[in-house]
């Protein structure tokens, strides 16, 4: 039977128009992963709609060899041969996977992209230019000046003129070299300013020299400029994540002056909130599990703004004006939840995937702003929108405020004061919540995640001024970027340190944080 | 039934040579009497994530042993306490073992500062330890057994790989860890290797965060400016949960494994299976075992805790990994130490501990080396698949021994041949 399996394989290249020559293919039965890497590379320029297949198969691990040899891919039914695409009359009894290690990956991704090049559609063309721009083979450059020349699109001829004239650099031509000095001298790519130094040092032509001289300055300036930006935005960035952890506790402990030592708890259950609409989601509606971040945020607000309403009723409540109580009752309710979710969902973190608009990232003028974080900037401002809102522009809102200026007062004129507790409380805590179903597409989602972020968020309250909305925005923001310009120089660990030493000198001058209470409301 | 007579005659001729006072009376009926053992992991705070499914993989390993007629024809009944993450409660949990529960060894502990802090408790009373987990080396003491990896079973192989055309031909290192002893240690150890290997200063950037961190934007955007030019790599010994955030950022920035690739040694499928995985295709790391290598005790060994993890109800992932399997070594060859010696007295058991052999999971027959307490073990390096699961890309030919005091510190001179 393995004779005429054999002899199959041997005639049936001769039959089949499309076939490969089976000794182009030998490498994939091997150990050999550079060997692999090679074969993938030249194969790369073959015309064969086969080498698609193969390709194809490589990349989602159904490639397999037999143990004569004959490289065989599965198609989801059935194994086909590699060679000639012919199936196997035969079930082949134990094939071997072919491993597709880093060193073959990067191969195959650039050959898929040479490949890709040829496609109708413009976007799929961009795509194949862009992964080329990573690496592309030597051997590419016929191809590609060819692919150049048909192009039509703009966005795809520049990427493309950019991948070629990094392998012209190569080139013996002086025009054409000066050519691709200029072309690159366009560009924001360390990596292209790292091929280009070495050749400025040896270079002797002196016309050459100074294009390569003043390509790399060109390119320098854009990446110091590019630099500061990517500084800027992940202080931002970071600066958002605060103030959506610290949004919640400027209610519950900015307003209300509850120590709220559950407040990293209430983050918790809104990631958490997030982790199982996100399995609902993927077991009933999977064709929408994309948008399951939006469904998360109610289900994490109510939750949330649930067990707050639960905790101030039984037990906050009765220590309103005994603030040492309240910090330990409180750190007392953080245990149980935190052993409480422990105790549902495992002490293993669990996962939560970012939707596929989240992954990735929009490359602006070299500077990379990942779209996770986008989202998340945005997200802050719109729950700080919320926060306002419902502070400034709501009954409930014109409530709370009177309530905690002055309860008395308030209580006198018909105020139901214990319900307006309650609910500043819980709308503290659905804040938070929200905060969660945030952290909770960018860190771990475990049951000591609220801890993470408490300390965090008592800074922020602290250092914007009790009571403020506008200095916890300020102070959020402004601890983002300070630690953001630290952290390249000091690292993170003295970063941390070091915005901790200047928070203390801070607040030894002003007590009040950055926007002190001013007036008559300050003494109440 | 012929199974039941030999263990009768053996349980009979073992209590024969055991001949404790006392043993005259228990010589058939009462020698059922049990033996206990310590189960010393963290249950809650920041470690249990790690620890919960070694402590349950300790329990399964003694089920399985006790079904089969135990150890010396006597039950072995596990003492599980919970030393809640807190480097200090673990010397008082372990001296309460010793001296209340009167366990005859201990199998535990995770983190290398916890080791550290029961170390003098187990020297001072004379007890067992068995330490499952790969860690920093420079230590050795007669009274713990490492079923874990040395540097030189993990760290050193994994950077000769990246080194290697195969791996990738890496000329920039990045060296990456949280900031505690573990780390340190290994980062130094790796660093005069590199130096050694003509690696330059320049080409080499140590970076470490604090417990815990979860923003990576700033390294990774350093890492990104460092690896322009050559080649790069990332040697991970980022510890615990900061894996996840690191891995998210650095698939968000678009770095893929082809262009830098991360290996780590704190990340194995237990770890994972709390991560999405999809953007860490092709990232490594390296162990002295993975779930998916092929052979009949590793079928046995993944079907076994599968089976435990559903009957128990177990929160844990039914996956299976390097420190569970080095727990499942230790406490075979501790039992079959404890049968040679013909009892569980600690001295004994610790000579008949030497060079102990078991056919491990990893699909070789590993031995416990005759003068330095670590094991001789297979090295493997795997890249990460999308289902969370490792491809092994390279593996040693066989069992290396163990260096407990690397070569690569000064002073380590004269401590090679322990």
């Amino acid at each position: 039977m393995l004779k005429f399996i054999v002899g199959l394989a041997l005639c049936l290249p001769l039959l089949a128009r499309a076939a490969l020559d089976p000794a182009a293919l030998a490498p994939f039965a091997g150990e050999d992963s550079s060997a692999k890497a090679e074969a993938v590379t030249a194969l790369a320029n073959a015309p064969d709609p086969q080498v698609d297949t193969l390709f194809k198969a490589l990349s989602e691990d159904s490639l397999f060899y037999l143990p004569d040899g004959q490289v065989i891919v599965f198609d989801g039914e059935r194994y086909v041969d590699a060679a000639s695409g012919q199936p196997l009359t035969t079930e082949p009894e134990a094939p071997e996977a072919v491993i597709v290690n880093n060193v073959v990956r990067g191969a195959l991704e650039s050959a898929i992209a040479l490949r890709g090049l040829a496609a109708a559609d413009p976007a799929a063309r961009l795509a194949a230019a862009d992964a080329l721009k990573e690496r592309a083979d030597p051997s590419f450059l016929p191809a590609l000046e060819a692919a150049l020349a048909r192009e039509s699109d703009a966005q795809v001829k520049d990427a493309l003129s950019r991948t070629t004239a990094l392998l012209q650099l190569a080139s013996p031509d002086k025009t054409v070299k000066l050519a691709a000095i200029e072309r690159l001298a366009a560009s924001r790519d360390r990596n292209i300013r790292e091929a280009l130094a070495p050749l400025a040092e040896a270079e002797t032509d002196p016309e050459l020299k100074a294009a390569l001289k003043t390509a790399l300055d060109a390119i320098d300036f854009r990446l110091s400029v590019a630099s500061f930006f990517a500084n800027v935005f992940s202080g931002l960035s970071l600066g958002s994540i605060l103030l959506l952890a610290a949004l919640g506790l400027a209610i519950t402990f900015g307003l209300m002056g509850i120590i709220n030592m559950a407040h990293g708890e209430m983050l918790m259950l809104g990631a958490y909130s997030t982790y199982v609409v996100q399995g609902l989601f993927r077991d009933h509606f999977p064709g929408a599990l994309d948008w399951y971040p939006l469904a998360a945020l109610p289900v994490a607000f109510i939750v949330a703004a649930g067990v707050g309403a639960l905790m101030e009723r039984t037990v906050i409540r009765h220590l309103y004006g005994r603030p040492l109580e309240t910090l330990l009752a409180t750190w007392g309710l953080s245990l149980i939840l935190i052993q409480a979710v422990r105790s549902i969902f495992g002490p293993q973190n669990v996962e939560v995937a970012n939707p596929t608009w989240m992954s990735g990232a929009l490359d602006v003028y070299g500077v990379v702003l990942p779209y996770n974080r986008l989202a998340i900037i945005a997200f802050a401002f719109f729950v700080l929108a919320i926060v306002w809102f419902a502070l400034n522009r709501t009954r409930m809102g014109l409530y709370v405020r009177g309530v905690m200026q002055n309860r008395p007062m308030a209580d006198a004129i018909g105020v139901p004061t214990a319900r307006v507790d309650m609910m500043a409380f819980a709308l503290g805590s659905g804040i938070a919540g929200l905060g969660g179903v945030a952290l909770s597409q960018i860190g771990n989602v475990g049951p000591e995640l609220g801890q993470a972020y408490i300390i965090d968020s008592f800074m922020v309250v602290v250092l914007g001024g009790v009571g403020q909305l506008a200095g916890t925005v300020v102070a959020a923001i402004g601890l983002g970027e300070i630690n953001k310009f630290l952290e390249p120089y000091a690292g993170a660990v003295l970063g941390k340190i070091a915005v901790l030493v200047l928070i203390i000198l801070f607040i030894q001058k002003r007590p009040s944080g950055l926007f002190a209470l001013k007036g008559r409301s300050a003494d109440a | 039934m012929t199974n039941r007579r030999q263990f009768i005659q053996s349980v009979g001729a073992l209590a024969g040579m055991a001949a404790v006072p006392g043993s005259v009376k228990m010589a058939f009926g009462a020698s059922k009497e049990p033996i206990k053992v310590g189960i010393l992991h963290s249950l809650s705070g920041t470690m249990a994530i790690s620890e919960t499914a070694l402590k349950n993989t300790a329990l399964m390993t003694i089920d399985s042993i006790n079904a089969k007629g135990g150890v010396l024809g006597r039950p072995i009944v596990p003492v599980v306490v919970d030393p809640a993450s807190n480097w200090p409660l673990f010397a008082e949990k372990a001296r309460q073992l010793i001296t209340q529960d009167k366990v005859s060894a201990v199998f535990g502990c995770w983190t290398s500062v916890s080791r550290k802090s029961v170390l003098p408790v187990f020297e001072e009373l004379n007890s067992l330890l068995y330490y499952p987990v790969q860690y920093e080396g420079e230590e050795l003491s007669k009274n713990v057994f490492y079923t874990g990896a040395a540097p030189n079973q993990q760290a050193i192989p994994a950077t000769e790989y990246l080194m290697s055309k195969e791996g990738g031909s890496a000329k920039k290192f990045v060296l990456l860890g949280t900031d505690y002893v573990y780390p340190r240690t290994t980062n130094k150890i790796l660093r005069a290797f590199l130096k050694s290997k003509g690696v330059s200063e320049a080409n080499i950037m140590e970076e470490y965060t604090p417990f815990g961190h979860s923003d990576y934007q700033t390294i990774i955007a350093k890492i990104k400016k460092f690896s322009a030019g050559a080649k790069t790599c990332v040697i991970s010994t980022i510890n615990g949960d900061s894996n996840v955030p690191f891995y998210k950022e650095l698939g968000n920035q678009g770095i893929k494994a082809t262009d830098i690739p991360v290996v780590a040694f704190s990340v194995a499928e237990q770890e994972l299976a709390g991560i999405d995985t999809k953007p860490l295709v092709g990232h490594l790391a390296a162990w002295n075992y993975f779930e998916t290598i092929k052979n009949p005790q590793n079928a046995a060994f993944v079907k076994m805790w599968k089976d435990y993890v559903q009957a128990k109800k177990l929160k844990d992932a039914p996956v299976t990994d390097d420190p569970m399997e080095a727990t499942w070594i230790g406490i075979h060859m501790w039992k079959q130490a404890v049968e040679k010696a013909g009892s569980p007295d600690v001295d004994k058991v610790r000579k008949a501990m030497y060079g102990q052999t078991f056919k491990a999971p990893c699909g070789f027959t590993v031995k416990m080396d005759e003068t330095n307490h670590h094991l001789h073990k297979p090295v493997f390096i795997g890249e990460i698949r999308a289902d969370g699961q490792f491809n092994t890309v390279w593996k040693t030919k066989g069992p290396i021994r163990a260096q407990p005091w690397s070569p690569y510190i000064p002073g380590n001179e004269g401590k090679q041949k322990l």
